[in-house]
């Protein structure tokens, strides 16, 4: 592994089936526990550093860290020097000052873990910056998928919304290509970037024409924005175009399942019986989160695999 | 006043010649002139060319002295072998009223180290809602004949059209930053595979060639002098040409770094490479070169934009557009021009003096190196190569994109009006 994981696509196959791996391996030897905790990280601090509020993430990230008996920090953006004027590369110093030896950061500005990377000795893992990756959300997406189904070579993913601003999407496209499957893209054409033919991923507009051949199918988040800025024209022609209800999810193959990195707008991008459908993984994917980030923080920190 | 016998350079590139310096101007030019009275300086091999003239120079002051003076920026702008720029008017306060463009003026004159030529706002408050003093600016001792928002697009095309009619009294120009705001909203990089991959938003091409097609055609149509500030795409260089064989008065300016870095600098998120507009693909670079040097684009312009470090080493989004230019400006001509055989050093003279000063109305600027010229001279080593150290430089920034980069060509000395501004490679002042 390398020092830092920035982009999904830094990891290789191997890296990325390792991780896949150590997280399997991981939730095993914590499975039967009473005390769901390995020493693995004594001593060792990380900084989860937020920049933007993510509540979800930050907890995945705190509590991986913790079950790995790291001495963890919260660093929040909000009520901090940052909102007072400090640069990222002044806290950046601060925290090295203090002796982290990871930082998670989450930042709006796609880059922004890059250019922390440049400036500490630790590790950096890139929890969500700005429209561009969102490398452990693709980790814990191939587990869940690998779980469910067995495999994820082959394995025919449809990742639907809007792309364009999705870090999320970005990072499933090079990690499950890395991994050997199959990529379809789904959005209106304005909510593709330009570009996306070169890509390693089939583009359509056409949802109901691709279910058939999905596995997975994996729905995306529409932040409320979008829906004022002309990408299409209604909340309720995206819905009816790009929406995933009960009718679609029927023309799914049968062992196919419906993937949400969360948090779901119920009845727009997704339909309530849907969201908690038999198929639906979007709970189990949250808790697969907490395993996958282990299995990162713990290769990044603690050496060779268990 | 000294005076000064250039010996053996090579005027354009041709053939040696000695040039002697008299009370400013070239007194004589030709084979062995005799050694009277005058200070010899040896230059052997050296390039003679008149000396540069930049259309697009930001000096930050007043404003932002922190980032650049007006004297740091004509020592800058001297040590590239530049004898006269154009002071961008987006400083603070906007130079948009004939007070504050005096007063550049006048630091440019007590800085001595090149003529430093105040650009009016042609709005103001750069706000693109209604005409500055166009007219007391150009009555002005600073004699403004160049006008621009840049940084901002005139956007509204009736204010525009205003512009372009109102300047023509003066023999004014009206110099277009080409951006239609509404399609560059967020806009950090060039728009393509790798805006897409990096997660940038993008800068369309297509943002800049919307404005100039307008702005030719309304030029066309009055009758006016357009001049597009930093051409940066292919298809920009396509409606030019278009525009210009239909006898329409448009000049245009391409920088440096538009002519040797591409959009694969983003890659690395460093801020450095951050410009507006932005670094673009392999084939708008080709296609700006062939463009500068077909005449298609008239001039090569700096946008020389000096920025303090806590303005550029922070995350990509948060910084400030802009890079130094005026010191690598000749060496990365040569570098992508001349080197490749694409300008000789009369194409050189021609679109780094020549037209800039004509564009601009520089009468003692971009002349001809002949006797009884004003000696604004610069003399260039071709053979010299060195990296581009940024903490040598003159201006008091430090946002170089070039920064630890090998590049052709050093100047040796400038003299403006015959005086030496940079003489063995060392400031004057």
């Amino acid at each position: 592994m390398k020092r830092h994981l920035l982009d999904a696509t830094d990891l290789d196959r191997a890296d990325a089936t390792l991780v896949l791996d150590t997280a399997a391996q991981i939730e095993q030897a914590l499975a039967g526990r009473e005390v769901k905790k390995l020493p693995t990280l004594r001593g060792r601090t990380v900084v989860n550093l937020f920049y933007e509020d993510s509540t979800r993430t930050r907890i995945s990230f705190e509590l991986a860290a913790k079950r790995l008996s790291a001495d963890v920090i919260n660093f929040s953006a909000k009520g901090s020097s940052v909102s007072k004027g400090e640069s990222l590369k002044d806290t950046a110093l601060t925290l090295e000052a203090m002796g982290a030896d990871a930082v998670v950061i989450r930042h709006a500005a796609s880059g922004a873990p890059h250019r922390l990377a440049s400036w500490v000795k630790g590790s950096v893992v890139n929890a969500g910056d700005g429209t561009h990756e969102h490398p452990t959300q693709a980790l814990l997406d191939a587990y869940t998928v690998r779980q469910r189904l067995g495999r994820l070579e082959g394995v025919r993913v449809t990742i639907v919304g809007d792309v364009l601003h999705s870090r999320v999407a970005r990072s499933n496209v090079g990690l499950l290509h890395t991994l050997g499957a199959e990529v379809t893209l789904v959005a209106p054409p304005t909510l593709l970037p330009v570009g996306v033919g070169s890509w390693p991923a089939e583009v359509t507009y056409d949802l109901d024409a691709v279910l058939p051949k999905s596995d997975v199918v994996m729905m995306l988040r529409v932040q409320a924005e979008r829906m004022n800025a002309s990408f299409f024209p209604s909340a309720r022609e995206y819905s009816r175009r790009y929406g995933l209800d009960g009718r679609r999810m029927a023309a799914l193959p049968d062992d196919a399942i419906v993937m949400h990195p969360g948090p779901m707008n119920r009845g727009m991008e997704i339909a309530a019986d849907v969201a908690d459908s038999v198929r639906s993984t979007i709970v189990e994917q949250v808790a697969n989160g907490v395993s996958t980030r282990m299995a990162v923080l713990y290769l990044l920190l603690g050496g060779s695999p268990a | 006043m000294t005076n000064y016998l250039v010996k053996g350079a090579k005027p354009y590139g041709g053939e040696a010649a000695d040039i002697l310096i008299k009370d400013g101007r070239i007194a004589a030019i030709g084979d062995s002139l005799p050694v009277t009275g005058a200070e010899v300086i040896e230059a052997d091999g050296l390039i003679a060319l008149p000396g540069l003239v930049d259309l697009h120079t930001h000096l930050r002051e007043p404003g932002r002295e922190d980032a650049e003076t007006v004297e740091t920026g004509s020592r800058a702008a001297a040590l590239g072998g530049f004898t006269a720029v154009h002071a961008m008017a987006n400083t603070d306060p906007v130079a948009d009223t004939a007070g504050v463009v005096e007063q550049v003026w006048r630091l440019g004159q007590e800085a001595g180290l090149v003529d430093v030529v105040p650009v009016g706002a042609v709005t103001v408050g750069l706000a693109g809602e209604r005409l500055a003093e166009l007219g007391a600016m150009a009555d002005s001792a600073a004699r403004v004949r160049v006008f621009s928002d840049d940084g901002h697009c005139v956007a509204d095309p009736a204010l525009m059209r205003r512009a372009l009619e109102y300047v023509k009294a003066f023999d004014g120009v009206v110099a277009q930053h080409a951006e239609e705001p509404r399609l560059t909203v967020g806009a950090q990089m060039h728009e393509g595979d790798r805006s897409a991959r990096l997660g940038l938003t993008g800068w369309p091409a297509a943002a800049e060639e919307a404005i100039i097609a307008r702005d030719v055609l309304l030029a066309e149509h009055v009758g006016a002098r357009l001049h597009v500030c930093h051409v940066s795409t292919a298809g920009s260089v396509e409606i030019l040409r278009w525009a210009k064989s239909r006898g329409v008065r448009v000049t245009a300016e391409v920088t440096p770094h538009h002519l040797l870095l591409t959009d694969a600098c983003a890659e690395s998120y460093d801020p450095v490479f951050k410009v507006n507009p932005p670094l673009r693909t392999d084939a708008d670079v080709e296609a700006l070169r062939a463009g500068l040097a077909d005449g298609t684009i008239d001039a090569v312009g700096t946008d020389h934009a000096p920025h303090a470090v806590e303005d550029k080493e922070s995350e990509w989004a948060q910084a400030r557009p802009g890079m130094l230019g005026l010191e690598q400006a000749l060496s990365v001509v040569i570098e992508t021009m001349v080197e490749p055989g694409r300008l000789d050093w009369a194409g050189v003279a021609d679109r780094m003096s020549v037209r800039p000063a004509a564009i601009g109305r520089l009468g003692e600027h971009g002349r001809p190196i002949t006797a009884g010229e004003p000696a604004n001279l610069v003399l260039v080593d071709p053979t010299a190569r060195a990296t581009v150290d940024p903490a040598a430089l003159a201006s008091r920034s430090r946002n170089s994109p070039y920064a630890g980069r090998e590049l052709p060509g050093r100047v040796v000395a400038t003299f403006l009006r015959g005086v030496p501004t940079v003489l063995d490679g060392k400031a004057q002042k």
